[in-house]
């Protein structure tokens, strides 16, 4: 398993494109919307916690192709999966690559961003939390649609069609986070709700992305 | 003499054959009595005046909706544990007319918000969810078509129904969370202490079980569709190899 997630992790910082490229898109999406909005700090700094939001969920869907795309094409998913391994592990490891790769430095970046949007002081604390907490469901989630559509040629627009009505929850429940907390409210219940999510899709969701990748290899 | 008898497509397209002009007729003697009587033969109410009526089929296609999801998650359960093909088809003809459902209920919804919330979409709870469940729905039948295979579409199609209906249901709280709003509360439960009157209550159960057998003959002309178009695939390989 650990041979698994270093050979993820190396895949993904040397082949270049899926590392950089989501920061970079999160980077953008901050910069756009205030040249879209309106540079005035009151609606920036109220639209921030769900901007911010927006734009690692979105950027964290650029990159979940990438997750069994192109292990599936050069057959390694296959030696995966007559592996000792279980392919529910294989999966949940995946996921976890993915997320060092996209989550994590998106979940540092942000607090930076949040400073572009006028995000108020009492909020960046929060922010990261719930990007901690969050972003690890987004992952979990997104292996489950790339399982799915592994085997469709050009699945990329199709994933994000199936992904993002699954986000929905995580996204709510995050971005309340953020918004509670930079208004100074108590964030106990969507925190807990948001940790909920992420702890169960985590612990039952690679059983169907498995399922789904033995459908797409028989 | 079991239900499972008639996972065997011949039985299912005799059954399914003999009973369906009963159901569509049913169905639309019904729906002709239930909106009829609603439309023309209850007064209207003493606020909304005749914009009430939209009831008559707001509520019926919101709540076939809700069940064509039901019923696509037990054909995809029995799907995957028994393995019976024509438990998958039903599945794959029920996805289209719970959509179409859905948008009814989304477009009269609007229809009737206009003029009583002045307002013809407002982020409330039961209309955000709707439309997430529409996006649902939009994604299940897009696999269904993205997947050439039959019997892998209708595995992975089985498997994201099952995911899906889970987060279907986690949205909808989440979204209750979300924001509280204007849609009122059911007008119709069992149990409520307020429901609506008698005068417009005995059309609107008319009209819901219109909807729902509506949906069943589509379900049904949909099912036998498509193991035709599968007969026809088997011929024409067959053709093919000869």
């Amino acid at each position: 398993m650990t041979a698994l997630l270093i050979r993820d992790l190396r895949l993904a910082v040397r082949a270049g494109g899926g590392f950089g490229l989501g920061l970079a898109f999160f980077l953008l999406v901050a910069v756009l919307v205030p040249l879209g909005v309106g540079p005035e700090g009151g609606t920036l700094g109220k639209i921030a916690p769900g901007i911010l939001w927006v734009g690692a969920l979105l950027s964290c869907l650029l990159s979940l192709d990438r997750i069994f795309a192109l292990d599936f094409e050069d057959g390694s998913l296959d030696l995966l999966a007559t592996s000792p391994l279980p392919m529910e592990g294989a999966v949940a490891v995946k996921a976890l690559a993915h997320w060092l790769v996209t989550g994590l430095p998106l979940t540092l970046a942000a607090p930076v961003l949040g400073v572009l949007l006028y995000l108020p002081a009492s909020g960046y604390g929060w922010l990261v939390v719930s990007l901690l907490i969050g972003t690890p469901a987004l992952s979990v989630i997104g292996a489950f649609g790339a399982a799915l559509t592994v085997g469709v040629k050009r699945g990329g627009l199709l994933l994000s069609l199936l992904v993002l009505p699954l986000y929905v929850p995580t996204l709510i429940f995050g971005a309340e986070v953020v918004k509670r907390g930079a208004a100074g409210m108590e964030i106990a219940t969507p925190l807990a709700l948001l940790a909920a999510i992420t702890a169960g899709a985590a612990a039952l969701l690679p059983f169907a992305s498995a399922a789904a990748i033995r459908v797409n290899l028989r | 003499m079991s239900i499972w008898e008639y996972a065997n497509p011949k039985k299912f397209m005799a059954l399914s054959g003999r009973v369906l002009p009963w159901v569509a007729g049913l169905a639309a003697l019904t729906l002709a009595a239930g909106l009829v009587w609603g439309f023309f033969l209850t007064p209207d109410d003493y606020k909304q005046g005749s914009t009430v009526k939209i009831i008559y089929i707001h509520v019926p296609a919101a709540s076939a909706a809700i069940n064509a999801w039901a019923v696509m998650l037990i054909a995809s359960l029995v799907w995957i544990v028994r393995r019976h093909h024509v438990s998958a088809l039903v599945a794959k003809a029920a996805a289209p007319v719970g959509l179409t459902f859905t948008l009814i209920a989304l477009v009269t919804g609007a229809f009737w918000g206009q003029p009583m919330w002045g307002t013809w979409w407002a982020w409330d709870p039961r209309l955000t969810n709707f439309l997430i469940f529409a996006l649902f729905y939009l994604g299940y039948i897009a696999l269904w078509e993205a997947v050439e295979n039959p019997d892998t579409a209708a595995d992975l199609t089985g498997v994201l129904c099952i995911v899906g209906s889970v987060f279907a249901l986690l949205s909808r709280y989440a979204v209750l969370f979300w924001n509280q709003g204007l849609h009122q509360g059911a007008s119709l439960s069992m149990d409520a202490q307020e429901n609506v009157s008698d005068v417009y209550w005995i059309p609107l159960v008319i009209c819901i079980a219109g909807f729902e057998l509506l949906f069943l003959a589509l379900v049904l002309v949909r099912a036998r569709t498509e193991i035709r178009t599968r007969r026809a695939q088997a011929l024409m390989a067959r053709e093919r190899l000869a």
